[in-house]
């Protein structure tokens, strides 16, 4: 029974990817290019060395611990649109603690500053938890509101009290922040390449999330809350709390991202740093099935994506902005395919047409022998 | 779709069989029916007989046997299909859009009323005029879902199915949501439509079965074991028939002597969901080692009172004093720390979390506490150890204790909130509605626990509609009449009369001391 409900779910996954794919096929080739050779470049090109490897890697980190708070949020029952704004928080934060004790010892210096990204994260993630659970403001709305403050908030700071002195005097006055002492690093994993100490933080991240949720009473209550409000309530669970927990974990990962994207990547503030990871995020983690097991490999072939379509941009002249809409088409397809996979009329129709196929191909399979 | 023009003489199953995985939910079933015949088809939770239906509706396919409708073999794709030869069904669950007015609601489902740019609204209200009219089933097209009782959107539902071509209707479970005096109205109806068309009705309440079907076809397991003309037979018979073994509902033979007070409620003013007081001054003790019934129409406040003895609604004013502490507006915590157990009205999204597993379900109010749980950490061999006792012990029919307890049915998920509540002790239970809906084998198990619980000295206050239910467990019955108690009587007091007229509001005929109905509040009568 739970086996075939696993080859269902796979099955109709596997359909979604193809029909997502073929719906992008389609966009490729109405700009004139040819989707093939892009697929092929995007899935084939990032794997063909060491380096591109590494540098799917360096992407999905943030990926990750994005996805993995959202995965916590959306399983309390709160959808959380705004990782965008908190990592910037978090960028913003970090990028401060770093650069406000440049002397301390590694051992202080770049926990403090993780941690401040964390929580200014959580701070910004925490205020729509609050308003949800207070006011009963609809935290789609809020947290979208939220992206918008925070992104002027950032530009502000880049370009106003926290633009790198330098800048102004001798350089461009590219808006970023001074760069941050060595001391705050995240160490290179692979001498040579960018790939950092961030991904095993990460998958360590990956490993107490779906510690916490399934292990846990913190985590039974939170799924609860997220799954019968109503039950939750009648159980002696104040749900409205657990909504204000879920938004301040998930906001508190999207900020650590942050955090670790500067000690690991850019070691400075810079425009654009969240490069859209928050809302790649939600792609990741809804792919993963909103458990960490499903979004490390998601989070590793959104990568991969990324990563393609950077190169098929140079390569097939194919603008690096398509992967947006596969991503959209993604979103689109997965949604759409749970419909499917909470039917048990097409779960039954299935199995009709999958029982004749394999039972003809049992037979053909038999005249080949005889 | 286009209504049938050919009527529905005769609709043959034959031989049907529905294997799922792990299941066989159709074993040859055989069936017919004519027009102008009620066929009741009777089972028990999982018995088949909504698989059945499904296949007859175009939504499942046979994995062997084949449809006639008028001698003619058909092969039903959807329910459209099953439509276009004059069958329709009404679902247990309203299939109804709350915010769209009833002539709406048919004009969702009627293609020939959409015309470019223009859907005739009118068409189908009138539609809906003749319908009503011809099956005298009253119905206003333009009054919205919401405004409607469930009784009348029930009506609302039938009116659909006929004006959609229906000939033969498929009723599953049409009662279950129904108050008594709605399910007499029903009755009444259905057997003035039958003349005209062919009904299958499906349901597990014997004297509904009794009172409407001409013949009664019984499936258990999946497979017919037993036809026959229902005048012909007992309930009992039947129901013997439908569990397999004789049922006899536990009954309270107690003493009438019970134990101290134990819950005592006074002068309790609770609001509704739009801001009237719903319990206007409500008064009640309830005793250690009784059931306390209480009866009354639903809607008198029942919901409101459960709700707030729970935590889950605040009190305007009152007391709850329940082991020298008053409760009231306290957390659902501190109450379920109290000792109270609560088995809630609406069972499938408050009493468990449907997309949990039957374990998980298990520790809901418990999962904190040191048994299941240390230093933070679920302690998983204790929670499955515990579900697999209790599920023996509450027999609680699941493939496993990790399967979805949303996907059981109402009786196997009605035991798992009663093996929660039970379990863990409680001082006093308040049990809502437990047995609606539910099939005779676990009717009989639930009121059993109930009895064993109240021999160990539980108080249980049993909140329900069914008279009979309220008589045969009860040791004092209370009347709930406007949110406010009636009366308390001695069950060895109550008749089906008497309660009847109690819960209608009227003085009670038997004590010449009750000049008006409306006691004064925090007067309680023994």
């Amino acid at each position: 029974m739970n086996r075939n409900k696993i080859l269902y779910s796979g099955a109709i996954i596997l359909a979604v990817t193809f029909i997502a794919a073929l719906l992008v096929a389609l966009v490729l080739y109405s700009i004139g290019a040819s989707p093939l050779a892009t697929y092929k470049t995007i899935l084939t090109g990032p794997l063909s060395d060491l380096f591109g490897v590494t540098e799917v890697l360096v992407r999905s980190v943030p990926l990750m611990l994005v996805a993995l708070g959202i995965a916590i949020s959306f399983r309390s029952g709160i959808l959380n649109i705004g990782a965008e704004g908190q990592i910037q928080m978090g960028v913003i934060a970090s990028t401060a603690m770093a650069l406000a004790m440049p002397h301390a010892p590694k051992a202080i210096l770049l926990p403090a500053a993780l941690m401040a990204g964390a929580l200014a994260g959580a701070v910004w993630g925490g205020i729509a938890g609050w308003l949800k659970a207070k006011l009963q403001v609809n935290e789609i709305l809020s947290t979208v509101m939220l992206n918008y403050i925070a992104a002027q908030v950032y530009t502000f700071l880049l370009r106003g009290p926290m633009l790198d002195p330098n800048e102004l005097e001798t350089g461009s006055g590219t808006p970023q922040s001074m760069r941050l002492p060595e001391m705050a690093f995240l160490d290179t994993l692979v001498p040579g390449t960018r790939i950092h100490m961030g991904l095993i933080l990460a998958l360590v991240a990956a490993l107490l999330v779906w510690m916490l949720l399934w292990k846990t009473t913190l985590g039974y209550r939170m799924r609860t809350a997220g799954a019968g409000a109503k039950a939750a309530r009648y159980a002696g669970i104040p749900v409205e709390r657990y909504l204000i927990v879920a938004m301040l974990m998930a906001g508190g990962f999207a900020g650590l991202a942050g955090a670790v994207e500067v000690s690991g990547v850019h070691h400075r503030a810079i425009e654009g740093i969240s490069s859209g990871y928050g809302f790649a995020g939600i792609v990741v983690a809804l792919f993963g099935a909103l458990h960490p097991g499903g979004i490390v490999p998601s989070a590793v072939f959104f990568g991969i994506l990324l990563i393609g379509a950077d190169m098929t941009q140079r390569s097939a002249s194919v603008p690096a902005n398509m992967v947006l809409v596969l991503q959209g088409v993604i979103i689109l397809s997965i949604v759409s395919a749970q419909s499917f996979l909470r039917n048990p009329y097409a779960q039954e129709r299935f199995f009709r047409w999958f029982g004749k196929f394999s039972s003809s191909a049992r037979k053909a399979g038999k005249g080949a022998q005889s | 779709m286009t209504p049938s023009l050919e009527p529905i003489s005769e609709l043959k199953l034959e031989g049907i069989t529905k294997r799922f995985p792990g299941v066989l939910a159709c074993d040859g079933i055989s069936l017919q029916v004519r027009r102008g015949e009620v066929l009741a088809l009777v089972g028990e939770n999982g018995a088949g007989k909504t698989t059945l239906m499904n296949i007859i509706m175009g939504l499942y396919r046979p994995d062997s046997g084949s449809i006639h409708v008028n001698g003619e073999e058909v092969h039903f794709h959807s329910p459209g299909d099953a439509y276009a030869r004059g069958i329709g069904m009404v679902h247990q669950h309203f299939m109804l859009v709350p915010n769209m007015t009833v002539a709406e609601n048919l004009a969702l489902g009627l293609k020939e009323l959409h015309h470019f740019m223009n859907l005739d609204i009118k068409g189908a209200a009138k539609r809906i005029r003749e319908v009503s009219e011809r099956y005298e089933l009253p119905v206003n097209p333009d009054a919205y879902i919401w405004q409607l009782s469930v009784g009348e959107q029930q009506r609302v539902e039938l009116v659909k199915t006929l004006c959609l071509g229906a000939r033969l209707l498929i009723l599953d479970e049409p009662t279950s949501a129904l108050t008594p005096q709605e399910t007499d109205d029903l009755i009444v109806r259905l057997q003035r439509m039958a003349s005209e068309l062919a009904i299958i009705f499906i349901s597990h309440k014997l004297n509904e079965v009794k009172a409407l079907s001409d013949r009664v076809s019984i499936l258990r397991h999946g497979a017919v074991v037993f036809n026959g003309q229902t005048a012909n037979h007992e309930p009992s018979e039947l129901a013997a028939l439908m569990t397999g073994h004789d049922v006899v509902l536990p009954r309270n033979e107690g003493s009438g002597i019970q134990g101290e007070a134990l819950l005592s409620v006074q002068n309790l003013c609770v609001r509704g969901d739009r801001g009237n007081l719903v319990l206007d001054g409500l008064s009640l003790e309830l005793r250690a080692g009784e059931v306390l019934g209480m009866a009354g129409v639903s809607g008198n406040g029942q919901r409101e009172f459960a709700d707030a003895l729970a935590g889950l609604r605040p009190v305007e004013s009152g007391q709850i004093l329940f082991g020298g502490k008053d409760l009231a507006n306290r957390t659902p915590r501190e109450i379920i720390h109290a000792g109270m157990g609560y088995v809630p009205e609406d069972r499938q999204t408050e009493g468990i979390v449907p997309s949990f597993s039957v374990k998980d379900n298990l520790i809901l109010k418990d999962f904190a506490e040191p048994r299941f749980s240390k230093m933070a950490f679920l302690r998983k061999k204790e929670i499955d150890s515990n579900a697999e006792v209790l599920k023996e012990r509450f027999d609680i029919r699941c493939p496993s204790t990790s399967t979805a307890t949303g996907s059981l049915s109402g009786g196997n998920i009605q035991k798992v909130i009663l093996a929660r509540e039970i379990s863990r002790g409680p001082k006093a239970l308040v049990a809502v509605y437990p047995t609606r809906g539910i099939d005779m084998g676990a009717q009989e198990f639930i009121h059993e626990q109930l009895l064993a619980r109240r021999r160990e000295g539980i108080g249980i206050l049993l909140i329900s509609e069914e008279l009979e239910e309220v008589m045969n467990l009860s040791d004092r019955i209370a009347v709930i009449y406007k949110g406010k108690i009636l009366k308390v009587l001695p069950a060895v007091e109550a008749t089906r009369e008497r309660l009847g007229i109690l819960m209608a509001g009227l003085a009670d005929p038997d004590s010449p001391g009750d000049e008006q109905a409306e006691v004064p509040a925090g007067v309680v009568h023994e």
